[in-house]
């Protein structure tokens, strides 16, 4: 029988979030095609790990070796590549993270396996494999269908599919030697840092005002400060105002900067990518203000107001000094 | 130090209303303004502080329509020396793997120690072109990359991971890097740059002088096609808060009020 593979992903001794999702999803289609649901684990000293695994899987690769200590696309290359071609899997599920992304490519040249990536959601018809994928920003869906092939390899999007609480599987852990015989050279581990993060903390916040790139200008913030200081709250922003220098890294919310959750998340100006929406979504209550009315970002919001956010802005903070007084 | 940038035009579509075409697998293409790759304008800058700091050249490579003249126009008035636009109807319906496959073959012709690409197109985004052009070219390479480092054949890269944590590498040159936004401030254009870039000449190649056949590319050298496109089901319908700005004001203020927030 063949299996679907889940290649686990783990970091500074924690297996990431985004393993469990992908087990579930594994399960569900591990059922529906009649496979086995295989976790893969590769790393130094992990055996830890691969207990915990046991729950979600039906059996777990286990492959260890100094030089999996870290990640590094090109040794987890070579071993994925000689535990694919051995075992044949149907599917090889991977994370559409800062892992997957720069190991799924080339696993998949080496193997000349279709590959589709960040995919939301995933299913068979027969033998073939379709996607649903996000296009421009999250605007349009797109059902895409990989060349047919007896093995496939996708990424998928975070956050995206629930971890349903089921029976643990008990599965077996099989250890299997490393193929790793020389030294991967070209790529080396260095070590982890985390910038300084500058600014306030924006998660102790009760309530927060994110900035996009409607503001246009970085001169064009003060009155927004202005108005998260009436409110006694903080100032929050999407990336591209962080990549453009306007706020200190520690104002970003999403998925590569911070998780918030205040009481009320006031969004001005940003279109919803869902890099952005993974790290406000949990927010009480969520407005947002945007001039598109098709804005993704009034998916997740509570409140929609199709305005520009200059007009906005200033009648609000008269209303709450007013309220306040 | 020769470096090449691949580059792509894409639509800009934050703002914009998007129409599904009557094929009902693209996005009604007229009227949006098309404009570089945002990852791209990061990875073309990056290029060009590398050229000033250590010489050599910069070429920028675009697989597109002949509108995409513009945005190697643009790469040339922003530093780059050279500019090669691949154009063939051959081409059209290429996925990652495609466009890889087009860019290998071209590239290895050309001499280099570094390529620049953007981490993700803001199109379609499957964030795998430049993984893919390494593989093929046989080389290393680097994804999301927030900085780099070069220093005697080697290229040390902060890539960022997720919640803020960056991680150090080092990777052994030639090599491909895809580049995250805010790895630098991209310049201005000036107006004497437009001028004489408007004289440079644009190298035009086709899939003939690629030395790939037609099977190799378009659809059917594709990893992945698209069956259909679609306007998202809405997972949870905000209420609009309507009237004149003071108005809504005037509402927003209310629900804060009622939250206990004012
Ligand atoms: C690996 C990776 C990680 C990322 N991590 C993050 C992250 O942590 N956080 C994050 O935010 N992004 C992240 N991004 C980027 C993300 O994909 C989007 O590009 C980004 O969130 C877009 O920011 P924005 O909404 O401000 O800008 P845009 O998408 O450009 O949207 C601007 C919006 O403003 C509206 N607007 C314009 N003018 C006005 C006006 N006057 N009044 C009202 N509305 C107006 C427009 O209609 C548009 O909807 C990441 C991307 C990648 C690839
Ligand atoms: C079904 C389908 C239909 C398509 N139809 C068309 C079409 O009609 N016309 C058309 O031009 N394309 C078409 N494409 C190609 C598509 O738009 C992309 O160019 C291709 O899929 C590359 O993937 P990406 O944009 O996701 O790149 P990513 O891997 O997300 O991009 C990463 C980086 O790769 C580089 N890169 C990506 N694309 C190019 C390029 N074209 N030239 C140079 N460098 C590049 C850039 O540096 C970019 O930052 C089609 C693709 C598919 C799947």
């Amino acid at each position: 029988m063949t299996e679907i593979f889940v290649l686990t992903e783990h970091r500074q001794g924690q297996i990431r979030d985004i393993t469990f999702e992908m087990l579930s999803k594994g399960r569900e289609l591990a059922g529906k095609t009649n496979t086995e649901l295989t976790a893969v684990l590769l790393g130094k000293e992990v055996k830890n790990h691969a207990k915990t695994l046991q729950d979600y899987a039906k059996r777990v690769l286990l492959v260890e070796d100094t030089q999996l200590e870290n990640f590094n696309s090109d040794a987890y290359q070579k071993v994925l590549s000689s535990l694919i071609k051995e075992h044949k899997p149907l599917l090889t599920l991977m994370g559409h993270t800062s892992f997957g992304v720069e190991l799924a490519p080339s696993l998949a040249v080496s193997l000349d396996t279709p590959l589709a990536t960040d995919c939301i959601d995933l299913e068979f018809e027969g033998e073939t494999l379709t996607v649903i994928r996000q296009m421009y920003g999250g605007k349009v869906n797109v059902k895409a269908v990989l060349r047919k092939a007896e093995s496939y390899i996708v990424t998928v999007r975070q956050a995206t599919f629930p971890v349903e609480k089921e029976a643990p599987m008990n599965g077996e852990i099989v250890e299997v030697p490393s193929p790793l015989s020389e030294e991967i050279a070209k790529k080396r581990f260095v070590k982890y840092v985390l910038p300084p993060p500058g600014g306030v903390d924006i998660t102790a916040a009760e309530v927060l005002i994110g900035i996009g790139r409607g503001i246009k200008d970085g001169s064009n913030i003060p009155p927004v400060e202005e108005l998260a200081k009436t409110l006694g709250g903080a100032l929050a922003c999407s990336r591209p105002i962080v990549d453009k220098g306007w706020l200190p890294n520690g104002c970003q919310v999403g998925s590569s900067g911070k998780t918030v959750k205040p009481k009320f998340y006031l969004a001005l100006g940003i279109s919803g990518a869902f890099q952005h929406v993974l790290g406000m979504k949990s927010s009480d209550v969520i407005i947002a203000v945007n001039k598109d009315p098709k804005a993704p970002i009034f998916g997740v919001a509570d409140y929609a107001v199709v305005e520009d956010l200059f007009k906005i802005v200033p009648p609000l903070k008269s209303k709450i000094e007013e309220l306040k007084r | 130090m020769d470096i090449i940038v691949c580059v792509k035009y894409v639509p800009e579509t934050a703002e914009a209303e998007i129409k599904i075409d009557s094929t009902g697998k693209a996005i009604e293409k007229t009227g949006l303004v098309f404009d570089i790759n945002e990852w791209d304008d990061y990875a073309l800058e990056e290029a060009v502080l590398l050229k000033e700091k250590l010489g050599g050249t910069v070429t920028a490579i675009t697989i597109g329509s002949e509108d995409s003249d513009a945005v190697l126009r643009k790469c040339l008035a922003r530093g780059a020396d050279d500019a090669i636009r691949l154009t063939d109807p051959q081409f059209e319906g290429s996925d990652g793997y495609a466009i890889a496959k087009i860019l290998s073959k071209v590239i290895k012709n050309l001499p280099f120690s570094l390529i620049l690409t953007g981490a993700q197109a803001s199109d379609d985004g499957y964030a795998t072109v430049g993984p893919i052009l390494a593989t093929l070219l046989g080389i290393p390479h680097a994804t999301m990359v927030k900085k780099i480092e070069l220093d005697d054949g080697v290229a040390k890269v902060n890539r960022e991971l997720e919640g803020g944590l960056e991680e150090i590498a080092e990777i052994t040159l030639p090599a491909v890097l895809a580049v995250q936004t805010g790895i630098n401030e991209p310049r201005y254009v000036s107006i004497m740059g437009t001028r004489k870039a408007m004289k440079k000449e644009i190298k035009i190649l086709g899939l003939a002088d690629v030395g790939l056949s037609e099977n190799e590319v378009g659809e059917t050298g594709s990893w992945i096609k698209t069956e259909k496109m679609y306007v998202p089901p809405v997972e949870k319908q905000a209420e609009f808060l309507n009237g004149s700005p003071e108005e809504i004001a005037a509402k927003i203020a209310e629900i804060l009020k009622t939250k206990g927030l004012i």
